[in-house]
């Protein structure tokens, strides 16, 4: 069953003419990684706001269709039940984080939860550890660099034990190297915990080699959902190509026959090479 | 075009309650040039940048504006010359709509009331912000408050332009547009400074790189120079462009290249020769 089925949704916000969806369908199962890209103002993050319910509950406005997560229909479900279910992680970690220590951060959400004590403190050095945050326990989010802090932020939604991790530009305020070590965090709860993530993120490069699938969005529809390696090829216009794209463009032109679009330097270098050895044999 | 030394940065040393954040800083920005400031986060590259119109003053060290020492000139004079955007936007959007935002920048530059319409709506245009025009600056996203922010700071037409992390929220469209308009800004004969962390962006419009790592800069060159060299950019916990990347794995493959490529373009050079030699008809 997937963890989140939209079917035919419509929405318009209150007091505007237009809708910023029209007509979306969209459903992902446990261990995805969708990768949500598309022009400002597409309707990304309204997108993201209907499947924590912050659309209808918080934003006013027409929600038509069918929207569920986790099995509960969003319009039924309060924000804070929905919450346990769906985790969003926002652009900027600053926002988000606000207490005095890294643990009770992390303990915040679960306090919140009403889970027993002693499960708190389990989850929280579980967490800790599975973070790497042990040695910054007691440091206040503010004495975190920004790779720090957003590690932080998805480390305190993470104890929650979503199904769902939602991630708003997580790499937008990061130097890349904290950027990658973020992504392939993420990748593992994705490989090995089953968790089913969602990220919006401009930077193709950074984020394109970790998804399983891509979605991409324009004037509040889908227009591409799929695999990422044939997405590329042809929602350029939207979204831009990453450059090994283009060098696989132009060397294809020349007549290397893989059918493997490269979406990582590694994988470039790897088909140049294969084609370079077979045509020296042959 | 000549160019010409804007603001020079030397041995300069700042801390913040004790903490050193500047370490004995020296840097040079040019005008008809785009220099980018790129490092990890913490480096520095922001309390460097203040100092460039005058909002910080170096605790040891100069820093020279056009020949003249920070320490000696106001804020207000300075920044008309220098033109800061800072890395978040709500740290200087305030006006009621986005057009006030705007008029309000060129009116407290001393712009004749004649002009300001015109560079008004020149820098609407210029920043796809004409449609937002009655919006207030709190009802547009992050991105395009963004713009505004920078679109503010262009109107006034300042010598050098100095922008923290502009491409942040930005989508491909107004990733390169920006370029667009700062590779224009720079045939102008502006100096632009960058602090970014998307090196491919560095790639597409910087003429000279910097990069800095614990209050120091270890490392500044022309753009190919140092963001080929793969040891520094780690220093500075950056990755190399996916092209440069690209050929330094194939070259560890025992592939031979004329020299490390940065650009789409030229790695195609390379790998067509290559692919071209080692087929048997050479003619693909």
């Amino acid at each position: 069953m997937p963890l989140v089925e939209l079917k035919g949704v419509h929405f318009k916000y209150a007091g505007s003419d237009e809708y910023s969806l029209k007509g979306v369908s969209f459903s992902a199962s446990r261990g995805e990684c969708v990768l949500l890209v598309g022009p400002s103002g597409c309707g990304k993050s309204t997108l993201l706001r209907v499947l924590n319910g912050l659309i209808p509950h918080f934003y006013e406005g027409d929600l038509e269709g069918e929207a569920t997560v986790a099995g509960l229909d969003v319009r039924s479900t309060p924000i804070h039940v929905l919450a346990k279910h769906v985790g969003m992680v926002f652009q900027d970690p600053e926002n988000q984080l606000f207490l005095s220590s890294v643990e009770r951060e992390i303990a915040f959400g679960l306090e919140n939860m009403g889970l027993a004590r002693a499960e708190i403190k389990r989850r929280v050095e579980e967490t800790l550890r599975v973070f790497g945050l042990e040695e910054l326990r007691y440091k206040a989010p503010y004495e975190l660099s920004g790779g720090q802090q957003q590690k932080v932020a998805i480390a305190s939604i993470m104890a929650m034990e979503p199904e769902v991790l939602v991630l708003d530009e997580p790499t937008a305020n990061l130097d890349p190297l904290s950027a990658l070590e973020i992504l392939s965090l993420v990748n593992v709860l994705v490989k090995d915990e089953g968790l089913l993530t969602i990220i919006v993120e401009h930077r193709l490069e950074l984020a394109l080699k970790f998804a399983t699938r891509l979605v991409v969005m324009n004037d509040g529809r889908l227009v591409f959902d799929g695999d990422p390696r044939t997405g590329v090829l042809f929602t350029h216009r939207l979204i831009g190509y990453p450059p090994v794209v283009i060098t696989y463009n132009l060397v294809r032109r020349r007549g290397l026959t893989e059918n493997f679009t490269p979406l990582t330097p590694e994988e470039l270098a790897e088909v140049v090479a294969e084609a370079c050895s077979r045509r020296k044999q042959s | 075009m000549l160019k010409e030394e804007a603001i020079i940065v030397k041995d300069v040393y700042f801390s913040y309650n004790g903490f050193e954040v500047l370490k004995g800083v020296s840097l040079t920005v040019r005008t008809g040039e785009v220099l980018a400031l790129m490092g990890e986060n913490g480096a520095g590259k922001t309390t460097l940048i203040k100092h460039f119109n005058g909002l910080l003053k170096p605790q040891k060290g100069r820093v020279l504006v056009f020949g003249k020492d920070t320490r000696e000139a106001s804020v207000a004079q300075l920044a008309r010359r220098v033109g800061l955007v800072f890395q978040n936007p709500d740290h200087q959007l305030f006006a009621e709509s986005v057009e006030e935002e705007i008029l309000f920048t060129l009116r407290n530059m001393g712009y004749p009331e004649s002009r300001v319409k015109e560079r008004c709506e020149y820098v609407l245009r210029l920043f796809d912000l004409d449609k937002y025009r009655q919006r207030s600056p709190y009802t547009l996203s992050i991105g395009e408050r963004k713009r505004l922010a920078i679109a503010a700071v262009v109107s006034h037409d300042p010598d050098v332009l100095v922008l923290d992390e502009p491409t942040a929220g930005q989508d491909y469209f107004n990733k390169s547009k920006l370029a667009r308009i700062i590779n224009a800004m720079k045939m102008k004969g502006k100096g632009i400074v960058i602090v970014t962390h998307d090196v491919e962006f560095a790639v597409q419009i910087a003429d000279r790189v910097a990069l800095m790592a614990n209050g120091r800069v270890i490392k500044v060159g022309s753009a190919r120079d140092v963001l080929t060299d793969e040891k520094g950019l780690r220093a500075a916990r950056l990755l190399p462009p996916q092209i440069a990347w690209t050929a330094s794995l194939l070259i560890q493959k025992g592939f031979t290249m004329s020299r490390i490529p940065m650009l789409p373009g030229e790695l195609y050079f390379e790998l067509a020769r290559m692919l071209d030699s080692r087929g048997e008809g050479g003619n693909l």
